[in-house]
């Protein structure tokens, strides 16, 4: 073709398949029990594994002896990871591997390890900075504007503590994988062989990160995963326990070695949510328009230094700002991106912080998020933002239902609303996908992408069947292995933007060429021609039309194969970044038992073009409720007495159940001027606002500021009694 | 990929039992050789089992299953390590998520929290028998045609939650359920699904025969 071809969607209301409210179509697989996750899986020959951890914090490892466990009965390898001398700084560090004929064996050899250690002084806790020792660092200072005249100039000046903690990411199916490694005994070709299925959000790049640990090359290494138990931000590189899975196979002469973690361990060492506390001081007019902005923050990540994140949160361009960040090294698990990263500890400490201006200067807080609308720096959004802002009041009857702050009347108990903003990139990542059409009228799409639950499936099918003038039946689609074509993992939000550009991409692509294959026994030109429900035809002569089993049948016995790239940069109409969201939480508290229920909650949310509203929609009821489960419930909870976690299990790291959530109402903002743009992630945009607008409605409730989220009993009532949290 | 029913399974790992334990020091062991302990030792052929593997039966989905255990193997890590049935999932493994839920004697149990060779003599359900080949259970279906779903680690437990549930209360309102399936939990946040798809069940099930 001489000219590039023309892979725009077609307008709104001309769509087929796109903007179908389609069943997502490994729900079949899933609901039957049917599907086989990684964990699932049982190669002939597996042995299982079992790890030994860390029960310290921060220990040295002085003496580890394997030699008797080697000899159990059914014990068939041991690898350890931490010999003699390694530091441990965190409680649950991988110190060794078993591998057995069984998992009650591998588990009691793992248990039967004779180690020793010496332990070492700990910090777990970080809520008290000045505890924090020279464990904290200051990360400098950052000013803009004049903030001191700034303060000096307002009409209010308003002063907050908040804080948010540790939480786990608690995926359901547990880190770990199925690993074998083959010695190379083939005379022509020495070379080891791996195979790999592990529960990764991260097929494509999965083999690569194995290399370079492993030293086989990454052509060696099969990676496969048809479905993942969650992940969350936590699932990306092959991880420590792959490395010990596969010496463990290796040992074990190529047998695969099943290795996944534990719970209590899932929940120590496979990833966290950092957390964030901060006093913040805004100054401003009586109308609502912020000047100036103080904030001092403080939060860990784990031993590694992370720094909290920046304030203002998204209204990122208030003039006046002076910001001193500190990170506290603790002796714990390391953080891992957790549903958009950073974004729910900054809505928090900065809707908080806005809340508590209105409230000092006796304004509704939807109308002061809208006079500071202007602050958002992405192009468009604060208009974006004043209608969803009127959109969830609306939908929240908050003209109705909302009263200035404590005015909640004389009973127990206190309904309050409350009110919080989000943002996200959700750009696509870069993508490449093949679209085979054959002979015989049969179409595969190929990409080495991965559905987390989110739908990708879903989404690539519907891209490809509209692009190709079918139905959803017609395509199969192939994912979930490292020998197609190279796509990207799963996370930011960037995965329904990069498969949807290549598919579609590969798709036209590959209709061009059959376009040409047919257009003589049309007599058209190939640029003339159109794929609409199942025919290829002459554009404005419908008659003129080869059904879709003719038209392939003209490929003689050659299929056509076309890739689709997509590279990463925003293509208007195709695919960009930049969403927005608004909700809002109406809530109940308990005076007396300190308990907050949830009556409603609403969530106003643009994301492009929207693919499959279904499925969107899931997206936000998802994120609402995992983040309603966080702002109510969940926390890390570390003894600094003896540096343990209390709570790595389900029973007391609560999540919220079918009866904790109230009733939610989700509203796709899909206005045509949001479509134009092209498709933008939704992932993680809901998950970013829930703690806030629920610490912004507790606080509406009760009169007063609970700092510190979760909002348990007893930090709600700890605040009511004036102690502390 | 293929399943082994009878992984190896070597004498027990440690060499020590409770019963060996009886043995050498029960008789003329000094204090400790004199009444309670000796009575037990007597007693304890008939009621002991393992800590070895025990060939036990299961009776899972209306066919008995025989398969070799040590008696500490829970329900869970039976059906997924030995059976290959894998639909029950092993999450918080300590009776709290209701990933692994299985019905056992017409009740709904978290099959981490009862042993295999406690199992035997019941009659167990599990997802892999509540419909044939690719067909759909009403409960099923009605969580794909709710989108009850994401990544699904949850799901195989939430439908035969459901399942035991609407058994139990074919009649149940919205209210119910939130009190009914709240032993369940759900990660990527399904529950709006989860509601819609009981109540959907429930009325489909009315209309089926009463095991449907």
């Amino acid at each position: 073709m001489a000219n590039t071809p023309d892979y725009s969607y077609p307008p709104m209301d001309k769509r087929k398949v796109i903007g179908q409210r389609y069943k997502r179509l490994d729900g079949p697989m899933k609901s039957s029990g049917r599907a086989k996750y990684s964990s699932d899986l049982k190669p002939p020959d597996m042995l299982f594994g079992a790890y030994l951890h860390s029960p310290y914090a921060h220990a040295k490892v002085t003496s580890i002896d394997t030699s008797d466990v080697e000899k159990m009965p059914g014990v068939k390898a041991v690898y350890v990871a931490a010999p003699a001398g390694t530091e441990v700084n965190w409680q649950g560090y991988e110190i060794a591997g078993v591998a057995a004929t069984t998992e009650e064996i591998a588990r009691e050899a793992a248990r039967m390890i004779k180690i020793e250690y010496e332990v070492m002084p700990h910090l777990v806790k970080d809520d008290d900075l000045a505890l924090a020792g020279t464990r904290a660092k200051q990360g400098g200072e950052r000013v803009v504007g004049d903030p001191d005249k700034a303060f000096q100039d307002a009409d209010a000046v308003s002063e907050g503590q908040y804080g948010i903690p540790v939480v786990y990411h608690c995926c359901l199916e547990p880190h770990g994988q199925i690993i074998q490694w083959k010695p190379g005994t083939d005379p022509d070709n020495k070379s080891d062989q791996i195979h790999v299925w592990p529960s990764t959000q991260n097929v494509p790049d999965y083999a690569g990160s194995l290399s370079q640990n492993l030293k086989v090359p990454a052509t060696n290494i099969k990676v496969r995963m048809d479905y993942i138990g969650g992940g969350f931000g936590s699932k990306f590189t092959p991880d420590a326990w792959a490395i010990v899975g596969a010496n463990l196979s290796k040992k074990a002469g190529g047998r695969p070695v099943k290795l996944y973690l534990d719970r209590a361990p899932e929940l120590m060492i496979a990833g966290n949510r950092p957390s964030a506390y901060a006093k913040i001081k805004l100054g401003g007019k009586k109308d609502g328009t912020i000047t100036a902005w103080q904030t001092e923050s403080w939060g860990s990540g784990g031993f590694q230094p992370v720094n909290p994140p920046a304030q203002p949160y998204t209204y990122a361009n208030v003039p006046n700002i002076r910001e001193v960040r500190t990170t506290v090294s603790l002796n714990g698990g390391s953080q891992r991106a957790w549903r958009a990263p950073g974004n729910q500890q900054a809505s928090y400490l900065t809707c908080c912080a806005i809340e508590d201006f209105a409230a000092k200067i006796g304004m509704d807080p939807i109308e002061v998020f809208k006079a500071n609308a202007q602050y958002a720096a992405r192009t468009g959004a604060p208009d974006t933002y004043r209608y969803q802002l009127d959109k969830a009041a609306e939908l929240a009857e908050w003209k109705k239902l909302w009263h200035p702050r404590g005015q909640s009347g004389s009973g127990t108990i206190k309904r309050g609303m409350g009110v919080a903003i989000g943002s996200w990139n959700g750009n696509g990542h870069r993508s490449q996908c093949r679209t085979v059409i054959n002979p015989d009228g049969s179409v595969s799409v190929e990409i080495g992408s991965q559905d987390l639950g989110t739908g990708t499936r879903t989404i690539i099918t519907q891209v490809a069947a509209e692009s190709l003038g079918l139905q959803m039946g017609q395509v199969k689609l192939v994912i979930g292995n490292n020998d197609l074509p190279p796509d990207g993992g799963s996370g930011g939000s960037t995965t329904v933007g990069g498969v949807s550009t290549s598919t579609r991409k590969a798709a036209i692509n590959a209709l061009m060429k059959l376009y040409e294959a047919c257009a003589p026994a049309l007599g058209a030109q190939p640029e003339d021609l159109e794929a609409v429900d199942g025919h290829i035809r002459v554009k404005g002569s419908p008659n003129k039309s080869l059904t879709w089993q003719a038209a392939c049948r003209k490929l003689g016995a050659t299929s056509i194969s076309e890739m689709g790239a997509h590279t990463g940069q925003a293509i208007p109409g195709l695919v960009t970044g930049g969403a927005a969201g608004v909700q809002i939480a109406d809530l109940s508290v308990d005076t007396e038992t300190g308990i907050v229920k949830m009556n409603r909650y609403v969530a106003v949310h643009d994301c492009g073009m929207v693919i499959n509203p279904r499925l969107a929609e899931s997206q936000v009821y998802g994120a609402v409720i995992m983040g309603i489960s966080t702002a109510l419930y969940e926390e890390r909870i570390m003894d600094q007495q003896t540096g343990k976690t209390l709570n790595p299990d389900m029973e007391f790291y609560k999540l919220a159940g079918i009866g904790d959530i109230g009733n939610i109402i989700v509203h796709m903002d899909i206005r045509e001027e949001n479509d134009k743009r092209g498709v933008i992630g939704l992932g993680e945009p809901p998950a970013v606002p829930i703690c806030a607008a629920v610490g912004n409605a507790v606080a509406n409730a009760l009169g007063v500021r609970v700092p510190r989220i979760p909002m348990t009993p007893a930090h709600v009532l700890d605040t009511l009694e004036g102690r502390t949290a | 990929m293929s399943s082994r029913k009878d992984p190896e399974t070597p004498a027990p790992a440690s060499g020590f039992s409770r019963r060996g334990f009886i043995a050498r020091v029960g008789i003329g062991g000094g204090a400790l050789g004199t009444g309670l302990l000796e009575n037990e030792a007597a007693a304890a052929p008939a009621n002991v089992a393992g800590p070895g593997p025990v060939p036990i039966t299961l009776n899972l989905n209306g066919k008995p299953v025989k398969l070799t255990v040590e008696p500490r193997v829970t329900l869970v890590d039976a059906l997924r390590n030995y059976l290959d049935l894998t639909g029950a999932k092993r999450v918080c493994d300590r009776g709290t998520c209701g990933a692994c839920t299985v019905i056992m004697g017409g009740k709904t149990v978290y099959a981490c929290t009862v042993l295999a060779i406690d199992a035997q003599g019941k009659n167990i359900e599990t997802i892999e028998g509540l419909a044939a080949g690719t067909a759909l259970h009403p409960v099923s279906q009605a969580f794909w045609d709710n989108d009850a779903q994401q990544c699904g680690y949850c799901t195989p437990g939430f439908v035969m939650a459901c399942k035991g549930f609407l058994d139990e209360h074919p009649n149940c309102t919205e209210e119910d359920v939130k009190h009914g399936l709240g032993g369940n939990l759900c990660r990527c946040g399904t529950y709006i699904g989860v509601r819609k798809a009981a109540l959907q069940a429930a009325k489909t099930m009315k209309g089926a025969t009463k095991n449907g």
